[in-house]
């Protein structure tokens, strides 16, 4: 079972697609453009569509989805932890 | 999907476009022909009015937006004869006139010195002419190349990009070598993901005209923002779908053009493209103002993926709603035409869902109602540029 998605193998976040994600699980994500499986312990209780770290951030690094920049961290996020506005903010603007 | 013998049943326009619907339209100039639109509307069943908040004292290029897109509405294939109303007779004409060079039925009429009553009873009875000869009209089998589609997101979500904007650029690439007329847009929605847009540009000429829509559109925001714009691009309802940024979300939106169709050239709001191929049109990312802006440029089927769950329509475009959000087609189902959902659980390939897709909009083009059109959905809305004089 698939309880979240990568674009691509470099990117630092993935994505949750199955409702009910609890903070201790072992999740199990498909990295779609490389079609390889990977494995992550939830951090937090994390809602569906809600990213979580796949790699281990520093404050002010960029983070990485598609292969592409999507913004900085305001905060250090660990391997599994939830990753949204209150660690990630806009480059633009 | 082969689309190479791929056809569809159309109405064929006097001036050789092909629709998929056949309205009769009772159109307001402005405002202040609202009630008597309406007043037709109801008279005359099968005629639909379609009410707007403006048309007066505007001036310039917003002007020149405005008839742009009252004009484009009603020439819109879509459309078989329209029934134009407004308080003064000049502006009237020129709607009238505009909408005439396709060759269709229309005709106008202004309140003043008639007032309503008497406006309404002399457009009832146009209306009433319209409606039945429209109603002996047949559908004919065309090609695909015969099809406008476009595209625009809405509600999106982080499954959006995973999923159901993916499905539609599957969509299009597959369409692109067919000589489809095709279009996308929302210009600040983009913000991020500009870089390989502009990489998708056919010509160096096309990169230019893209850069400068997008960098004009960058100058409206940092003009007028108070913020990072957090509160509005991305939205509430995108934040609390899981998208952070708008650079994610821009990734997330331009998945609607696949991986292989280029940019053939760009268009302003509400402007038809000039031949087959992909467009980009500078707008506003709102759903229905970008919607109602490619129904004017001449789109006759739109493919509106969504996240957490967008209910727009159009009054004349037929939009088809997908979304691969597995709470969202739960919750929210009867908005949603294609569920695609399993492409995130690995039950469906992008190919299936792109083909699950163009079967659905095939048979919209041949008159299966989408859910939007059976709710009622008519969203009309008319883009402004700045104050009215």
């Amino acid at each position: 079972m698939i309880h979240f998605v990568v674009h691509d193998e470099h990117d630092s976040v993935g994505v949750v697609v199955v409702e009910g994600v609890k903070s201790g699980q072992q999740l199990t994500g498909w990295i779609m453009d490389q079609d390889k499986e990977i494995k992550v312990r939830a951090q937090n209780d994390i809602p569906i569509g809600h990213k979580l770290a796949i790699q281990k951030l520093k404050a002010n690094d960029t983070v990485i989805k598609y292969g592409v920049d999507i913004g900085r961290t305001v905060a250090p996020i660990k391997v599994g932890e939830h990753a949204h506005v209150h660690n990630i903010k806009t480059k633009r603007w | 999907m082969n689309l190479s013998k791929a056809k569809f049943w159309g109405y064929k326009r006097e001036n050789g476009r092909i629709g998929v619907r056949n309205h009769v339209i009772i159109l307001p100039v402005d405002d202040l022909a609202n009630a008597a639109c309406e007043a037709v509307a109801n008279n005359i069943k099968g005629a639909m009015a379609l009410p707007h908040p403006y048309g007066r004292l505007q001036f310039g290029a917003d002007l020149d937006l405005h008839f742009r897109t009252l004009i484009g509405t009603g020439s819109n294939p879509n459309v078989a004869a329209v029934v134009v109303i407004g308080i003064e007779e000049e502006w009237t004409k020129k709607v009238v006139d505009g909408i005439a060079k396709t060759g269709k039925p229309v005709c106008g009429f202004g309140i003043e010195q008639h007032g309503d009553h008497d406006t309404i009873m002399r457009a009832s009875k146009a209306a009433k002419q319209y409606v039945q000869w429209a109603s002996e009209l047949k559908r004919e089998e065309r090609p695909l190349k015969d099809l406008w589609v476009s595209t625009k997101c809405g509600e999106s979500d982080t499954t959006s990009g995973c999923g159901a904007n993916p499905t539609v650029g599957n969509a299009f690439d597959k369409m692109y070598p067919h000589k489809v007329t095709l279009c996308f847009g929302e210009t600040t929605e983009i913000t991020g993901g500009e870089h390989l847009v502009a990489a998708r540009c056919r010509t160096p000429a096309v990169r230019k005209q893209f850069m400068a829509m997008f960098d004009r559109y960058q100058e409206v925001i940092n003009l007028h923002k108070t913020s990072d714009l957090m509160d509005s691009q991305p939205t509430k309802g995108n934040i609390l779908g899981g998208l952070t940024t708008i650079e994610e979300k821009a990734l997330g939106n331009i998945q609607k053009i696949g991986r292989k169709c280029l940019v053939d050239g760009v268009v302003d709001k509400a402007e038809t493209p000039s031949g087959p191929g992909l467009w980009f049109m500078d707008s506003s990312s709102a759903a229905a103002e970008m919607v109602t802006l490619l129904a004017a440029a001449g789109f006759v089927v739109h493919l509106f993926p969504t996240g957490q769950g967008n209910v727009i329509g159009n009054p004349i475009l037929p939009v088809i709603k997908l979304s691969a959000n597995p709470r969202t087609v739960r919750t929210m189902s009867e908005h949603i035409d294609v569920d695609v959902s399993g492409l995130l659980r690995r039950e469906m390939t992008q190919d299936e869902a792109g083909d699950a897709l163009l079967d659905c909009m095939f048979r919209t083009a041949n008159g299966r109602l989408t859910a939007a059109e059976a709710l009622g959905h008519r969203e009309f809305v008319l883009t402004r540029l700045y104050e009215s004089a």
